[in-house]
């Protein structure tokens, strides 16, 4: 654009937004959709990469809450005269559920290669078969608690059971949103996100939630 | 390279989608200042009920019940203050008000990235700015733990005191919504500025303004998570039957509590982490602003850009480091006291940095006395008079002589409050031109700025003697304390300067509805100011350039460029177009 009016012809895409030596340029492609002007005709549009980056910069977020959590827990089991315990039972659908919720992501990383290869039909069965699995994880946990509170387990019997339930449930309620995504991507085209990027950012999430939920797992066992 | 065609967006037509849930981020950018205001009028009628209670403890009020203040109603006041100060005046007006406006148009974007999440960030704070404003009504009134809320006092419910039933939990879910819609808001913040940069905005042309408020979204983001988590943790304490804060043995008015082996030190350790990041989110955008007003009426470049960018960062990144220096009294290893008093002792460094900076982009200037202009300098020297005193209790020894004295309250309402609004006004009074195109009266301008100033400093200097002579926060009344009856003349004199003060903020109020209708009528660009949201129209169009976007060819301070003909270059002059004198 040097040498060039400044105010009068300067396209309203800015496919390297960073402009000349912007430290964060690149990296928009591969996504499978489209770049540039939405169709919709209503405001000039986003870079599509701008999705990508925003779910970077909200999961680092999201991982702040948790590693709060994880932190209390750390600091709330070495208390002296804590008056912890260990969790009395550790049902094995939590094994299921972790097995169930590693097994969505690799049915949602095959999911996306067809994507990029152009195979609709095989994304929209492995994307549907994740859809279906991350419910089933959802209703796992919501069996493991039944397990707990058959045993007499509840939220306020012990800080390790405190810790259980707020570690699953604020776990569970991203993953809700993150079913909601994955429905979403399938069945809602949307405008000024073009599929293959929608498809990115769930993915990313997907898979984040998935370690996080590891994570979570190991702790529970591992430092109870 | 041809012109493209470039579809001009519609103008929502309704009422409500133009004004109410508006996506375009400069209405979103008013809606937040309007909160800001009416909380900050909120605030400051509290404080004035505080200080006429703590000059003339024993004074008849006729609006509250049985006419003498009770020192729970006092808390009640001191929480309040101090919650909707921080959270809906502070962090509100700055970021998500001037911010929200002006990151967008600075870097030469349309709006936000995500325009829908700006609004719903919006939306949410409004909600949470209603929830906590309930409190006042509630049975049992307003919570009365302090805007740390620190536990077991805030996680015990209606035990411990009025307020702390219903009210305390209001607080609780208010501070919880407001940490989602900030977090909703960094995010927007932080992809906007790494994406939606114009051609040319490289990172190191972006206004100081901009890296202030990138560098607030990063501390928004990694912070208000933390305090969601606290939040979430203290919730389930107080209604769930949990034990995460509460130690076991608690005893509460002759009862025990059925609590067991938590740790009220875990909640101050989750919330100063929020706590003293969020100081920074209140300042770092003031001094973006102080940065820019400085240099556009110094007509002189800012002294050492990159030196102010990096501080601006270090500053942020330090802010991570330094919780622990509001828990020296609470109980804290020596080793790890000094670590947090070394580390909070190095943030003076970048401090410097930037107050030095300051003066050099004053230094043999010739300095156009605008009232922004006052107002920043007005913030460069609060701040450096409410930042020195933390050097003093950066010390633990120091500080646990002063940490429960007044010196403590007169060192932060300077720094963080005062210096602060500073900042909001010399903003509002730079860019009321571009978002309502006139100017602001001159004059009662200058009145407002000279009654603050001297006003801010007659009640907080005396402050810090209260503080040195041991005169105790918190307390409801100085005359029920023998050793502190002394200090109680020093308090009158306080509450009398906080009276003209806070009267003086109505020729702000005054100035800013009037000037809406019959303030002088401003140009495009009346300051002669350099970067790009004085290229555009007043007031923008909706999409910020009406089509045609600008690319930058320069840095955002090049004033007084010698053998330009104009003492100023706008960012998006190309080389070619800038005038030249004649060699000589």
């Amino acid at each position: 654009m040097q040498g060039t009016s400044a105010t009068e012809d300067v396209e309203i895409i800015r496919p390297n937004g960073g402009g000349p030596g912007g430290v964060f340029g690149g990296g928009n492609d591969g996504y499978g959709g489209g770049q540039g002007n939405d169709a919709s005709g209503g405001r000039a549009s986003v870079p599509q990469r701008t999705y990508i980056t925003g779910m970077t910069v909200g999961l680092g977020g999201v991982l702040m809450f948790f590693m709060a959590l994880v932190s209390a827990y750390i600091v709330r089991k070495g208390m002296p005269n804590s008056g912890w315990a260990p969790l009395p039972i550790f049902p094995r659908i939590l094994w299921l559920n972790t097995a169930i919720l590693l097994a969505s992501s690799f049915t949602l990383a095959h999911s996306r290669k067809l994507f990029r290869a152009g195979q609709e039909e095989g994304f929209r069965h492995w994307w549907g078969v994740t859809t279906i699995l991350g419910f089933f994880f959802l209703v796992g946990q919501v069996i493991a608690w039944g397990k707990f509170a058959s045993a007499g387990v509840y939220l306020s019997t012990n800080p390790s059971s405190s810790f259980f339930y707020v570690f699953t449930a604020a776990h569970g309620l991203h993953l809700i949103g993150g079913v909601l995504a994955l429905l979403a991507v399938l069945f809602r085209p949307t405008h000024r996100l073009t599929r293959g990027t929608a498809m990115e950012v769930v993915s990313m999430y997907w898979h984040f939630m998935d370690v996080l939920w590891v994570f979570l797992f190991l702790l529970l066992i591992l430092g109870r | 390279m041809s012109a493209h065609a470039h579809v001009v967006p519609h103008e929502p037509t309704g009422f409500v989608s133009k004004y109410i849930f508006s996506r375009d981020h400069k209405v979103i950018g008013i809606q937040y200042l309007l909160l800001a205001m009416t909380a900050v009028v909120i605030g400051v009628i509290l404080s004035v009920l505080m200080r006429l209670h703590l000059g003339w403890p024993n004074m008849h009020l006729p609006f509250v019940s049985g006419g003498l203040m009770t020192p729970e109603q006092y808390a009640a006041l001191l929480t309040m203050h101090g919650t909707i100060m921080v959270f809906f005046v502070l962090t509100t007006a700055p970021q998500g008000g001037f911010g929200n406006y002006f990151l967008p148009i600075q870097i030469g974007a349309p709006d936000m990235a995500f325009p829908t999440l700006n609004m719903l960030s919006f939306w949410v704070t409004f909600l949470a700015f209603v929830s906590i404003l309930v409190a006042f009504v509630v049975p049992g009134g307003a919570p009365i733990s302090g805007w740390t809320s620190y536990t077991p006092l805030s996680g015990l419910g209606e035990v411990t005191g009025p307020g702390e039933g219903l009210g305390q939990t209001l607080w609780i879910i208010s501070i919880s919504l407001f940490c989602l819609a900030s977090l909703l808001g960094a995010l927007n913040f932080i992809a906007t500025t790494i994406d939606m940069r114009a051609p040319g905005m490289t990172l190191f042309r972006m206004p100081l303004t901009v890296w202030g408020w990138f560098v607030t979204a990063i501390l928004g983001l990694l912070a208000f998570g933390v305090l969601l988590a606290g939040g979430v943790l203290l919730l389930l304490d107080r209604s769930a039957g949990t034990s995460f804060f509460i130690p076991a043995g608690t005893v509460v008015s002759d009862q025990v509590q059925p609590h067991s082996g938590g740790s009220p030190l875990l909640w101050q350790h989750l919330f100063w982490f929020f706590g003293h990041p969020e100081v920074y989110i209140a300042i770092l955008p003031g001094m973006g602003v102080a940065s820019h007003v400085l240099s556009t009426f110094a007509r002189k470049p800012v002294f050492g850009y990159r030196a102010m960018a990096g501080a601006i960062c270090a500053i942020g990144f330090l802010g991570f480091m330094v919780w622990g220096h509001h828990m020296f009294v609470s109980g804290m290893s020596p080793y790890s006291g000094f670590a947090f008093s070394v580390m909070t002792m190095s943030i003076g460094v970048p401090s410097a940095i930037k107050t030095f900076n300051w003066l050099g982009t004053l230094w043999n200037a010739k300095i156009i006395f605008k009232t922004p202009m006052l107002f920043a300098l007005g913030f460069v020297s609060l701040f450096v008079s409410g930042g020195l005193s933390g050097l003093f209790l950066a010390q633990p020894a120091v500080d646990n002589l002063l940490h429960a004295t007044y010196y403590v309250v007169a060192h932060f309402h300077l720094v963080m409050g005062v210096a602060a609004i500073f900042g909001i006004f010399a903003a509002m009074y730079f860019w009321y031109p571009k978002m309502f195109g006139r100017f602001m009266n001159e004059p009662l301008g200058k009145l407002h700025f000279w009654f603050t100033f001297v006003g801010a400093y007659l009640i907080f200097m005396p402050m810090h003697w209260v503080g040195i002579a041991g005169g105790i926060r918190r307390y409801a009344d100085y005359g029920a304390v023998d050793f502190l009856k002394p200090l109680q003349p020093v308090h009158v004199f306080m509450s009398i300067a906080a009276f003209v003060t806070a009267g003086a903020q109505l020729f702000f109020l005054w100035n800013f509805f009037w000037s809406l209708k019959h303030g002088a009528k401003a140009s495009d660009n009346p300051w002669n100011a350099t970067t790009l949201e004085w290229s555009t129209a007043t007031p923008p169009p909706l999409d910020n350039f009406g089509g045609h976007y600008p690319s930058v060819y320069r840095g955002p301070y090049e004033f007084s460029v010698p053998g330009v003909t104009e003492d100023f270059i706008p960012q998006q002059i190309a080389p070619a177009q800038v005038g030249r004198r004649k060699q000589e």
